[in-house]
């Protein structure tokens, strides 16, 4: 790990995939919900090309830590940093707009839509044309939507979600809702996806493919990953680094098995009572 | 054919042109529903802001003049001269965007994660400040509104009708341009709506918050937008209700029978907004033609309620309205 850190240029996998430098880092964030201390002084670093998982117990301050990055909530002490530049203060819709997307972990589709139109949203940043050049220009708006169509297609193919692509998502069972909230993420084209829980409630069978998407969105578009997971098995078999977290704070950070290594870790995991 | 039949197709037809009317308004009250959540109570008063400040600008007459007079023992009346009817439309088209962007940056900002009920009754608040508001700004004197809209009986109608049936039909012409109008604002709405950008972000919003802002949406600039858009299609319903009945402050009152329109429609479905407005417009008018003599007349003050209570009961999503989907 000591030398990953010292390399600038990033480093190579196990597998070997190469990552690169450092695309968002988190710089001591404390974040408090009036006295109660969700994170505390917590640092770390996501590189590009990179799978990183945060993992912990529950109430562990993971989902905090997701929503810090993707500016849902704003820390109070601390920096981020994003492509080399500390980021300002920014609303939810901004840091969307700058290249980062995710998921939630209780699914936050637009349940009237159909997959399809819910994945079109996921192109909303994209879409170049404003109200009144669509109004004027009503033929370059529609190549402009045949163009998002085609893209969304491709993910829609790449995801197998084909049958289900005029299914308002309402009806759609857990796991398929799941695999389309990923979709209309991936259809932004994120430099950064954040993915919390993804796994959470899927059966064994789910859990499988919802891995297999995640590394294979990680190898084919090249985007970098950063998730949350309940589930150790799953986290040390897809993630290049471990943030472990436990009540607020950082206990370890690094390979998975480095984490697994970490006395630390194991207690949390195992229980050790806290003073 | 019979002549109450030919009566009763002419009641019918007039029914069908208020209905647009009433169509009008719910569209307003549809449009901040479907994106907010909102009850917007003020939808009635704001049409009435609307067609007072058209007039206002029409007339030239000086805003809060009144008050201006009153406090500083002036005499100022009128800027003395008086604008095309076009651009005062525009003008006051540029007061209900200002009005939206107020309305957000002094009310919905501070309320954003409050229950509905809270924000349901914030309008009710808005709904009496526009009535003061407007009262102050241009006075509260029953005002005739003239945009050069075709108004009286249309011969045409009257002349065909009376060759086919023996009996002309008295229809408005101006009823037949807010038909016109109301048709193309619907399509041009619903066009926006399914196949703009901002057409979809606004759909998002309606849908779930949280997830719009996840794929890049401004909850701010879309509420911005639907209070405007909300603003214009209360401009379209003051002006024709204005020009057939004068702009007056009992004009708000309209929003109440929008309400009927809405339950029956369903309050979320623009398509329900247009046709529950002429269901209730024809119900009411064919109601009182056959039923109303029976029981003394009068009919259409509560007929529309009445309906809408019915439809509660039986069908409490509207016609239109979405289906309460929950997985158990």
């Amino acid at each position: 790990m000591k030398d990953m850190k010292d390399n600038a240029e990033g480093y190579t996998t196990p597998d070997g995939r190469q990552i690169g430098g450092v695309l968002m880092e988190m710089k001591n964030i404390t974040l408090r919900f009036g006295g109660v201390m969700a994170i505390q002084d917590i640092s770390f670093d996501i590189r590009e090309g990179e799978i990183r998982a945060i993992i912990g117990p529950n109430g562990a301050g993971k989902s905090s830590m997701l929503n810090v990055i993707s500016g849902f909530y704003h820390p109070q002490e601390g920096e981020v940093w994003f492509r080399g530049a500390r980021r300002p203060t920014m609303r939810p819709y901004e840091v969307a707009r700058q290249g980062v997307a995710r998921t939630f972990q209780n699914i936050a589709l637009f349940k009237g839509m159909t997959t399809l139109d819910n994945m079109m949203t996921g192109r909303l940043t994209h879409m170049k044309s404003g109200m009144f050049s669509q109004a004027l220009w009503w033929g370059r708006a529609e190549r402009e939507e045949s163009e998002h169509r085609e893209q969304v297609e491709k993910i829609i193919d790449f995801l197998e979600i084909q049958h289900i692509r005029k299914t308002p998502v309402g009806r759609l069972p857990y796991g398929l809702q799941k695999r389309v909230e990923l979709g209309r993420a991936l259809a932004a084209e994120p430099e950064l996806l954040l993915l919390d829980e993804p796994m959470a409630g899927m059966n064994v069978e789910e859990k499988e493919d919802m891995s297999r998407f995640i590394l294979d969105v990680n190898d084919e578009f090249g985007t970098t990953i950063a998730l949350i997971e309940h589930d150790m098995g799953v986290v040390m078999d897809l993630s290049d680094r471990v943030v472990v977290m436990d009540y607020g704070k950082k206990i370890g950070d690094g390979t998975p098995d480095e984490v697994r290594a970490n006395p630390e870790v194991i207690d949390a995991y195992l229980g050790v009572a806290h003073d | 054919m019979p002549e109450q039949l030919i009566f009763a197709t002419e009641v019918a037809l007039n029914g069908l042109m208020t209905g647009v009317l009433y169509s009008l308004v719910a569209l307003g009250f549809v449009l901040i529903f479907k994106a907010s959540g909102i009850f917007n109570y003020s939808q009635g008063v704001l049409a009435l802001f609307a067609a007072l400040t058209l007039v206002g600008f029409q007339d030239g007459q000086v805003p809060f003049s009144h008050l201006i007079n009153a406090t500083f023992g002036t005499e100022i009346h009128g800027f003395g001269f008086e604008l095309p009817a076009i651009i005062a439309i525009v003008l006051t088209l540029g007061v209900m965007v200002l009005l939206a962007i107020l309305i957000e940056k002094l009310v919905l900002k501070h309320l954003v994660n409050q229950e509905p009920i809270i924000l349901f009754m914030a309008t009710i608040g808005l709904a009496y400040f526009l009535e003061g508001l407007g009262d102050i700004m241009w006075g509260s004197d029953i005002k005739n509104l003239d945009v050069g809209l075709p108004q009286g009986i249309s011969p045409v109608i009257d002349t065909v009708t009376y060759e086919w049936f023996g009996y002309g039909f008295f229809i408005d012409k101006l009823d037949i341009v807010a038909t016109v109008i109301a048709a193309i604002l619907v399509i041009s709405l619903t066009l926006f709506s399914q196949y703009s950008k901002q057409g979809r972000a606004l759909r998002a919003v309606a849908d779930d918050h949280q997830a719009a802002l996840s794929v890049g949406v401004s909850l701010r600039f879309i509420w911005v937008l639907v209070w405007s858009i909300a603003g214009l299609v209360a401009l379209v319903a003051g002006i024709m209700w204005g020009t057939k009945s004068g702009v007056q402050f009992s004009l708000s009152l309209i929003a109440l029978k929008a309400l009927p329109v809405l339950m029956l429609g369903g309050f979320t479905s623009i398509p329900g907004a247009i046709v529950g407005g002429l269901i209730i417009g024809v119900g009411e008018k064919l109601f009182e033609f056959t039923v109303g003599p029976m029981v003394g007349g009068a009919t259409e003050n509560w007929f529309a309620y009445v309906l809408a209570l019915v439809f509660l009961v039986f069908r409490p999503q509207g016609l239109f309205g979405e289906k309460i989907i929950e997985r158990v």
